[in-house]
This record gives structure tokens, sequence and C-alpha cells, in this order.
């Protein structure tokens, strides 16, 4: 272990997204290397296309499983405006990664709120340290589209000290042998993506 | 071996070290998962989803009586549901371990009230083991069985949202086997709480409270945390873990087995502390009965009672503690700019087809607990009151009876129907009501996660069982007006329920289609807009469906999102929307 500090990690999204395997993954790789580990994530009524948000720590001793606002390390969001409503659980110069996919809220549909059509914009103006691109287009190349979410995991992995190595094991350990060749080139396309 | 468990699958592991070999529940957020864990260990573990808290904590109880290990589990509002066993196991006590697992919601991420069990714990004279992390709580279970044996009472594990649904680091260890031999010992005055025995059984409840608060006091649960002495915290469950980060300095009375209080080492701690902060979540439960021990200390004024806690909470309690002024993170800049985005019935839904026909009817709803409390929302808006499970049949009928002007509707789920709608139906009928009452059967227990019930045939176990019929029971309760309709079909729908509307006897409609995110594929082929024949007139937009965007001029459909379900189809009047016979995604 290098590192005595808790790193603290933030996934959001949309309800459905599949941010549950994303948070694991992440959880097992810190777990296997090392480290004690904590998470949360929210079940229930917020997960019917709800906005969803799932944390994750890890170092020496970890207490509370939640993240404090201002400490995240990483901010993933698998939809663009989730990182800007969830930008002050960021510390400051974290790294955050976001997918570009649009899932228009109910609220949009009804005309009863607009969505901002300028995110782009505002994403990188609030961020300085931004991997902004469209996951779902890269896991299509790549041959199924259910590999976005792995994608964006190999940019986030770039923003915290875990072995390589280990992040590869924990998404083997993860995910279905069928779709391991899938996942772990998925993982390997982030990582080239974040470089 | 190391593993990553929740709270609740950690509660689950527990039970199975501990050698219960009986649990029962009732699914309810945040507790569900611990049944759906502990059903891995079914060689061992009789498992069983019953209709509602009560049986299940009436099962669980009979089992304990008779020498076996149980646990019951349910969210907090089960455990009023299941407090009246719960007030007299506590006097007949158990013979076998028993643990009511109940998952308290601070916060009410997926409650419609906050409560915290403790006070049950009080109120039923039983012991309360708070666990702090996913270890804790499989410890806990264990030695919550150990002190239900020794001092034959059934004990309460609360948990928490952030307990239940937190993962840790969690070190498994063998399965402990129940060695007594399993049979009710013929002994009504140990078993029977009628008057003549039941008194004495009362005098016993307190004796043993007493020598519980000795035992509490000794506890491997609880533990003094020895560390600078200016301050001393005393807290319990997860709000341990918050105030440890925000004073890593502070010595901690932590406590994990928090009735009866410790007051042996409450009175130690305040010995070697110069001064005292209490921290709890939700009620100010230890902080009142370390006052009413005579100890000086605070909490309340500086550590909030509603909503959950957490470690930003707890740096403004210590700052105002401190008198400082904690400036807090700031909300995120372009937050106002953001649409929100709520929880919503999803693409495909057999429950919109309702909401939609009942938006025709100036009608008063009165709604229950599911996913169909999400009707309340625009633009369906079709729920005016919800109460509690089974509500929404009772309150239709004291609606009447009050004499509301407007035709009443009353909504509940299949699985809410089989845990307390049968009682209110029957009494209906009895009472010369008038009510029309819908279920909307969607085959599963969907909220939380979709969960076997009586109606669906088959158990939590996996094994096939005979699939109760809702209409059946209807007529048995002397229901004469029954109907079955397909709530993806707009006009038969809409002519059923006006039908009932315009009756002065009381009507059942079972509204019937599998939950899709259950049966795991599309109703139908996914729809089309033709943008030549809509007129933007908004119709289908009001059915509030995730999968059609209105964003633009003239609305589209998302084929990723959408189900096939073709109300929107049904209810275009200008045809606009289509679909080709191909396949569905």
């Amino acid at each position: 272990m290098s590192n005595q500090e808790t790193q603290s990690v933030v996934l959001v999204g949309v309800g459905g997204q599949g941010i549950l395997l994303s948070s694991e993954i992440v959880a097992q790789t810190a777990m296997k290397a090392g480290y004690d580990v904590k998470t949360n994530e929210v079940h229930g009524m917020a997960q019917r296309g709800g906005s969803v948000i799932a944390q994750i720590r890890y170092g020496r001793r970890v207490y509370s499983p939640l993240v404090a606002k201002g400490t995240a390390r990483v901010l993933c969001a698998l939809e663009r405006i989730e990182a800007l409503r969830y930008a002050d659980y960021l510390a400051p110069g974290g790294l955050v990664v976001v997918n570009s996919q649009v899932i228009t809220p109910v609220t949009v549909s009804m005309g009863a709120a607009e969505y901002p059509d300028d995110a782009e914009r505002m994403l990188r103006e609030q961020f300085e340290n931004l991997v902004y691109f469209d996951a779902a287009q890269k896991a299509i190349e790549l041959g199924n589209i259910r590999a976005a979410n792995v994608v964006l995991l190999g940019v986030l992995s770039t923003g915290l000290d875990l072995p390589v190595e280990t992040w590869r094991e924990a998404i083997a350990g993860c995910v279905k042998p069928a779709y391991q060749e899938l996942n772990l080139k998925a993982f390997e396309e982030g990582r080239n993506a974040a470089a | 071996m190391k593993t990553l468990l929740s709270g609740n699958e950690a509660i689950a592991r527990g039970a199975y070290e501990a050698g219960v070999t009986v649990a029962a529940g009732y699914p309810g957020t945040p507790s569900t998962e611990i049944l759906e864990s502990a059903v891995q260990y079914k060689d061992v573990i009789y498992c069983e989803w019953s209709p509602n808290e009560k049986v299940a904590f009436e099962m669980a109880a009979a089992a304990a009586c008779a020498g076996a290990r149980s646990i019951v589990t349910m969210k907090h509002v089960g455990l009023n549901v299941a407090a009246d066993p719960l007030m007299t196991l506590s006097y007949i006590g158990v013979e076998g371990g028993m643990v009511i697992c109940v998952a308290d919601d601070p916060g009410m991420h997926s409650s419609q009230n906050e409560q915290d069990t403790r006070n049950y714990a009080r109120f039923a004279k039983i012991p309360v083991f708070e666990p702090a992390d996913s270890q804790e709580a499989k410890d806990f279970v264990k030695i919550g069985i150990a002190v239900s044996e020794t001092y034959k009472t059934p004990v309460i594990l609360r948990s928490t949202t952030r307990i239940s649904h937190s993962r840790s680091i969690v070190e498994f260890a063998d399965r402990q086997e129940n060695t007594r031999s399993i049979g009710l010992e013929k002994n009504p005055p140990r078993f029977v709480p009628i008057p003549i025995w039941g008194r004495v059984m009362r005098k016993k409840v307190e004796e043993r409270l007493g020598r519980l608060g000795e035992a509490a006091a000794a506890s491997p649960a609880n533990r003094i945390e020895w560390k600078d002495r200016a301050l001393g915290l005393v807290t319990s469950g997860i709000a341990y873990q918050y105030a440890r980060e925000v004073w890593p300095e502070a010595s901690i009375l932590k406590l994990g087995f928090t009735y009866p209080f410790p007051d042996r080492l409450i009175r130690e701690f305040e010995e070697g502390a110069k001064k005292i902060l209490v921290i709890e979540e939700l009620d100010d439960i230890l902080e009142q009965h370390i006052k009413a021990m005579g100890i000086e200390c605070v909490g309340r004024e500086y550590v909030p009672g509603i909503g959950e806690l957490s470690v930003p909470v707890l740096q403004k309690s210590r700052a105002r503690l401190e008198g400082r002024e904690e400036s807090g993170i700031p909300a995120p800049k372009y937050l106002d700019r953001l649409p929100a985005r709520p929880p919503v019935l999803c693409p495909g839904c057999p429950h919109r087809g309702i909401f939609s026909a009942l938006g025709k009817h100036d009608v008063v709803v009165t709604g229950d607990i599911g996913c169909y409390s999400l009707g309340t929302f625009k633009p369906l808006d079709r729920m005016d009151i919800i109460l509690c499970m089974g509500g929404g049949i009772s309150m239709a009928h004291g609606l009447d009876k009050a004499g509301e002007k407007k035709k009443v509707v009353g909504i509940v789920g299949d699985s809410t129907f089989f845990h307390s709608g049968i009682t209110g139906l029957l009494n209906i009928v009895y009472n010369k009501g008038c009510s029309t009452i819908i279920v909307v059967d969607n085959r599963t227990t969907a909220m939380t996660g979709h969960q076997e019930h009586p109606g669906t045939g088959m158990t939590l176990m996996g094994e096939e069982t005979t699939a109760v019929s809702i209409e059946e029971i209807g007529k048995a309760c002397g229901i004469e007006r029954v109907h079955t309709l397909d709530p993806y079909n707009v006009q038969e729908t809409q002519r059923i329920i006006k039908q009932e509307l315009d009756s002065d006897t009381p009507s059942l409609i079972v509204s019937r289609a599998v939950c899709p995110l259950r049966a795991r594929r599309k109703v139908g082929p996914i729809r089309r807009i033709d943008a030549e024949r809509c007129r933007a007139c908004g119709a289908c937009l009001k059915l509030g469906c995730p999968a059609i965007d209105g964003s633009q001029k003239k609305p589209t459909i998302n084929e990723y999102l959408c189900y096939g379900c073709g109300l929107c189809e049904q209810i275009c009047p200008f045809h606009a929307i289509t679909h080709t016979e191909e396949t569905a995604r």
C-alpha cells in the first residue's frame, strides 16, 4: 500500500445504467490491492430512472462509507449533466470522467424543464481535469454497447493509484467469462482515451 | 476468508454462522436483501417471504419458542405491522435464539416516514444491537442469538440504510449448529400469557431487563476508545463512523448493545471524560437516558435529529460546539440550470395504463405503497393520498362514508393486497361501502426488486406453489363485481373503469400485466412517431413515459428506451404513432 490517506471515488448516472457493476469493480480492485474498502449504493425508489450515486472509499482504515463533498479524487458520470449535478463532490483538481450520453429526464420530456444544450461548455468550464467522450460509441466499436461503463472505468483508473494488473483481475472476476475479453479490451480502450 | 459484503448480506451470513434454521420476512427497502441473501443457505436455513411482517414475525417467533434459531426481517414501518406479536413475545420469551432484523431509513430514501426502532426495544423491553459496519452486522447477529438464548428474550438488530446498503470487508467463520432438539415444550404457564400467567411473566420481564443491563455493560459489542479526554463522544451504529472521522482525537464510548442501557460503562466513561457529546441518528434516546442518570451531557442542541447524519453534518456540529462558523462546500455552479431527474414509472410499466385511464375522471384516488406511488407525479398526477401498506383500500371506504363528493378509487398493488389489503376489502363489503378498488397486479413485489408473493406461484426457495387468485379472494370477501383487465388495452381499461365508477356497489378491478423488468422482455414492438402526421397536441406526453421525448417541437420516441407497450399509439388522436412488426429489441 502506497497511500495512507483515504481515497474517495464517486460514480453518478441514471437508474438502470449499470452503476452497481462499475462500483463493484472499483471496490474489488481496491480490496485486491490490500486496502480497507467501503462503498455505498442507492436501492429502491431512487432506481426507477432517477438520478443515482455510488460511492467508494479506500485506504488504510476507512470509517464513513459516504464521500464528503469536496473530497472525491475522481468523479465519473455515466450521463453528462449528472457530472454537473454532483460537481460539489469533487476535490480540487480531481479527475472528472464524463460519458457524453444524454438521457432526457421526464421533466424535460414533459416540457417542464430544459436540458441545457451547452452542457459540454459548462463541463469544460467547470472541470479543469476533464475527460469527456462518447463511451457508448467506443463500446459499439468494440462490439457491445454494454461495455461502455468499463471504457469509462479505464479512464477513471488513471486518476487512482491502483495497479493496472489489479484492475484487470477485478474486471475478470466481476463479469461473466464470456464477456471477459470484451471488458478487458474496453478497459484498455478507456486507458488509451485518457492518455 | 475476507469478502466485501453489504450490511444486509452480512446479516444473512451472521444468521448462517449462528446456526439459524428459520428465516422469514416481508420485503422493504432497505431490509430486503437480508432474506434474498439468506436463501443462498437454503440447504440449512428455511427461508420464506411471508404475506406481511406480522405473519413473518409470528412464524419466526414460534420457531424460536420450539427451540430453533430464527431471524425475521423487515423495514422500520414493517415493525409497526408486527408490533402486536413483538410486545407479547417479550413476555413469553424464546428457547432458541431469535433476532428481529429491522432496517431504519433515516433521511427517508425509500420510505414514507422516519422511525427510530430503538424506541420499540425500550417499548417491548428487549435488547437492541446497532452495528456500525458489515463485520459488526454479522457479529451482532451471532451475539444477538447468544444473548437471546441466555436470557430467553427476542432481540432486535437495528440496521439503517447506510449499514444495510454499504459494503465493507467481512471475515467469515464456520457455522455453529444449534444442538437443541426441536419441539414446543408442554408448559402452558411458560407459553400462554393469559392474565394469571401473564402477570408472572410481566415481573420476569423487568427482572430480565436489569440482568440485561449488566450484560450490555460487559458485552464485546460495547467498548471505550480512550484518546484525548477533553471530549468524550457517546455514539452507536453508523454515527460512530462519522464521529470518528470528524473527531479523530476524541475519546469515544462506542455502543453496539444499546438497550438496556449499559449504565456501568456510561459511568466509567463519564468519570474519564471532561465533556460528553452524544451523537445518535434520529431520536435522542441515549442522551435522554444519560441525562436521567444525572450526568451532564450535550447532544440534540448540536446534532440534528431529523434526517441522516454524515461527516459534513457532524463537521457543522463540531464547528458550533467550538463556536466557529463552518462554511461548507458551495452548491454546484450550474445546479439551477439542471432539469430535475425524479424517479418515474419505467417505460412499458403497466401501471401507466391505469393512471392514464383514471385521468379521464374527476375522482379521488387513495393510494398505497409501491411503484404505483410514482403515479402521484405529474403528468399522471393520479394519486391523492397515501398512508401505509393496505391503506389504499380502507381509506377509499373512509372517504365514501365521510361523504366525499367525488367518486373514490382505491389503488393497491398485488403484493400489498396480500399484505394487508384483504381485510380492507372485507370491510367494504361488510359495512356496505361502494368503493371501486383497483389491484394493479404486476405479478411481483416490484419496488423492492421483484420478490415473490402468494400470487406468483413461486416461493423464495424457488419452489412452485399454489398461485392464490386475487379475483377469487375478492369474490370470497363478498364482492360481486369483479373484473380483470389488460392495462395495455386502452379501450377496455377505460370502459371497465367508467362502468365501475358508475356503479353503486363495490367493485374489484384486477389490472393484470407482468412487470416488464421482472419478465426481462419488452411488451411489444417499439413505436415511432410519424412527424408528418403529428400535430404536436401533447396527448402522448401526458403518459409521462421516459421513452417519449417532448423537449423539441414535435415529440420523438427513443427506440432504446421504448418497451413497446403501445399505450401512446392507442391514445394518439391523429394516428401518428405506429409500429412495424419487427421483434422488440
